[in-house]
C-alpha cells in the first residue's frame, strides 16, 4: 500500500471508477465481503474519518482515512440479478480499500 | 420475554455489559439515575423528528435542498440536537426509490428516529435486501414499477441515512403537522412510502 493512500487527501473524484479491494485481513473490518473485488463510481465524498481497523484496536485510527461512497450496479454485483437494470447499491468505501 | 422465575446465565454481551456499568458507576463516573434517565429518553424517542424533517422539506423547497445538501444541520435547524451525528438524506423520486440498511450490524439514525425495529436488526433483513430489494420490498407489501430503480443505501461505516419520501397526491393544503403524521417509521427506512389514512367504511347500525 502506498503511502499516498494512507493520507488525509482524496486522490479520487466524483464520477472516478474505483475497484475495492480484494482482501480478507482479520480484525474490525467495515468492507463487507459482498463488495470486495467489485468496481463502481465515485458518487460522493463524505469526508475523513478514523480508521476503524486501527480503532478496533485501540489505536488512534490517524491519519485519518477519506470515505467515499460509492456506486455499484445490482448487475455488476450479484450473479443473476433478478430487478432493474438500473438498480443501484451504495456503500461507504475507505480510501486505503480502494484500487484504482 | 422469559419465562417467569426460570434462571437464564449473562451472555458474554450482557456481562461485559453489566460488569461496564457496575465499574462506571462504582468509580463514580456515571450514576444509576442518569443511565436510567438516559434509558427512558432513548426508548421514549421514536420516528417523530425524522417526519417534521420530511414535512418541512415537502412544504418548504429551501429547506428540502438544505436537507438533502446537509442532513444533520437540516436537523439543527428544526431545533434537534445531533452531535455528531452525518445525515445523508435521500430523496424518493417516480424515478428511484431508496431503500436503508446496515449490513455490517444495525447503524441507524437513532437520535431521530428511535431505537431501530427488531427486523431492521434480523440477518434476514441484512443479508437479503441488499441483494433482492424488490422482493424483500414487496414482503413489505411495497411493489416498486420496475420503471422507478431501487438504490439500497449499506450504512457500513461513519455516515447514516434517512429517506425523503414523495408527498402523496390529495394532500394539497394540509398543514406541516398533518403532513408528519402520514410519515411512519418504515417510510423513512424505505420498506414503506406514506400513504393517505383509508377512508372508514361507513357502518350502518
Amino acid at each position: 500500500m502506498t503511502m499516498q493512500k494512507l493520507g488525509t487527501v482524496p486522490i479520487y473524484n466524483v464520477g472516478d471508477r474505483v475497484r475495492v479491494r480484494k482482501a480478507a485481513p482479520l480484525g474490525h473490518v467495515r468492507t463487507p465481503f459482498y463488495i470486495r473485488g467489485h468496481a463502481g463510481v465515485v458518487e460522493r465524498i463524505c469526508g475523513a474519518f478514523a480508521n476503524p481497523e486501527e480503532l478496533a484496536q485501540q489505536r488512534d485510527g490517524l491519519p485519518k482515512q477519506p470515505l467515499y461512497r460509492v456506486r455499484f450496479k445490482q448487475k455488476d454485483v450479484w450473479p443473476g440479478y433478478r430487478g432493474s437494470r438500473s438498480d443501484v447499491i451504495e456503500i461507504e468505501i475507505f480510501q486505503h480499500w480502494i484500487e484504482a | 420475554m422469559k419465562a417467569a422465575g426460570r434462571y437464564e446465565p449473562y451472555s458474554y454481551f450482557q456481562l461485559m455489559e453489566v460488569s461496564l456499568r457496575e465499574l462506571l458507576v462504582d468509580k463514580g463516573i456515571v450514576t444509576e439515575d442518569a443511565i436510567a434517565g438516559a434509558m427512558a429518553i432513548m426508548r421514549a424517542r421514536g420516528p417523530e423528528r425524522g417526519a417534521a424533517m420530511v414535512a418541512r422539506a415537502w412544504l418548504d423547497p429551501a429547506y428540502k435542498e438544505r436537507m438533502l445538501e446537509n442532513g444533520g444541520a437540516a436537523a439543527e435547524e428544526l431545533g434537534f440536537e445531533v452531535p455528531g451525528l452525518k445525515l445523508i438524506v435521500v430523496e424518493n423520486t417516480p424515478k428511484q426509490h431508496n431503500v436503508i440498511v446496515c449490513t455490517l450490524c444495525s447503524c441507524y439514525p437513532r437520535m431521530l428516529l428511535g431505537i431501530p425495529p427488531e427486523w431492521y436488526k434480523s440477518r434476514a433483513y441484512r443479508s437479503r435486501v441488499v441483494r433482492e430489494p424488490r422482493k424483500v420490498l414487496a414482503e413489505f407489501g411495497l411493489k416498486v414499477p420496475p420503471k422507478q430503480a431501487i438504490r439500497v443505501h449499506d450504512s457500513n461505516a461513519d455516515m447514516r441515512y434517512m429517506v425523503l419520501p414523495m408527498r402523496p397526491a390529495g394532500t394539497e393544503g394540509w398543514s406541516e403537522q398533518r403532513l408528519a403524521a402520514l410519515v411512519t417509521r418504515d417510510c423513512l427506512i424505505g420498506v414503506a412510502v406514506p400513504a393517505l389514512p383509508k377512508k372508514p367504511k361507513s357502518r350502518k347500525s
